[in-house]
């Protein structure tokens, strides 16, 4: 859950570029204007930084707290003895766009437990799946995006053969 | 431009390479603007040595939204109405990724025009990493 995620132009620019996106419309204003939509959007998939404003997200280093990436070790943080878990994996993401979301946007989201099951699988043991729902409200508590995620727990690392 | 329900037929596809020679700088440069820096994605020692992979490997997102910029080419920006996939396969350093939109169905929703597609995104050695679909509003 997100209580303040305000979209900003500077965050598109970047996002655009880490996905690889040179097209205009998520960097140039006077460029954008001059399109259809009138004016620089998000790309489809950028409210998956909304992580960027979750409080406590697990994915992001706690100053004073062990990270669980490699520092002096290749881990900052203990594990049981025999743990091997290939750890959390994305599974699936879908995403419906109610409007497009624009810089001056400020949202909020709201999360809904979804289903959980499991699965054998040849190549990463036992699978764990669960999925969540996430709805992105506007700043006029209107819907503007809802998020479905499938994440998966593996046994084992996903063997690549 | 947006697409126009009279210029496209089914089966019509729409290839771009999203990806090409993927860096890992690239992926740091997804971690930075995404938020999500589990060092599976950045950290060579803690995924090697900790994590069992033979080397850090891209987001799932970072797939999905390089797949994205394929079908915003397509359909135009701002015309998604729905997108979704499933993450069949890692994405490596290296990896150059090609994206193929196919138009499954053309649609009149109340007064609107639809098309409907599916999305699959493949490696260098034709391994899908990402598979799914797409709805888009079209003109007439």
């Amino acid at each position: 859950m997100v209580d303040r995620f305000p979209i900003e132009a500077g965050h598109i620019m970047l996002f655009a570029r880490s996905v690889g996106d040179t097209n205009q419309v998520y960097y140039d204003e006077d460029y954008a204007k001059t399109t259809e939509i009138g004016g620089i959007v998000a790309p489809p998939t950028f409210v998956q930084a909304s992580a960027q404003f979750e409080d406590d997200y697990s994915l992001r280093p706690t100053i004073g707290e062990d990270w669980f990436g490699s520092g002096k070790e290749p881990t900052g943080v203990k594990r049981e003895p025999g743990g091997t878990g290939g750890g959390g994996l994305h599974a699936e993401q879908h995403y419906e766009y109610h409007r497009n979301l624009k810089p001056g946007d400020v949202l909020h989201s709201v999360n809904k437990p979804g289903e959980s099951w499991e699965r054998e699988s040849k190549r990463a043991g036992k699978l764990m799946f669960s999925e969540s729902i996430t709805e992105y409200y506007d700043q006029n508590n209107e819907l503007v995006i809802t998020a479905r995620s499938v994440g998966v727990r593996t046994e084992r690392p996903v063997d690549q053969g | 431009m947006a697409l126009k329900a009279s210029e496209i037929k089914v089966g019509d596809e729409y290839t771009e390479v999203v990806a090409d020679n993927l860096t890992r700088t690239q992926i740091v440069q997804y971690a930075g603007s995404s938020g999500d820096y589990n060092p599976l994605h950045s950290d060579e020692i803690f995924t090697t040595k900790v994590g069992g992979y033979p080397s850090i490997f891209a987001h799932g997102m970072l797939s999905m939204g390089a797949t994205g910029k394929a079908l915003t080419n397509y359909v135009g920006d701002g015309r998604l109405t729905k997108y979704g996939v499933r993450f069949v396969n890692q994405v490596w350093p290296g990896d150059t990724l090609t994206a193929t939109i196919a138009v499954e169905e053309i649609r009149d929703e109340g007064g609107l025009q639809l098309v409907d597609l599916t999305v699959s995104t493949s490696n260098q050695d034709g391994r899908e990493v990402v598979r799914g679909s797409a709805t888009a509003r079209i003109d007439a």
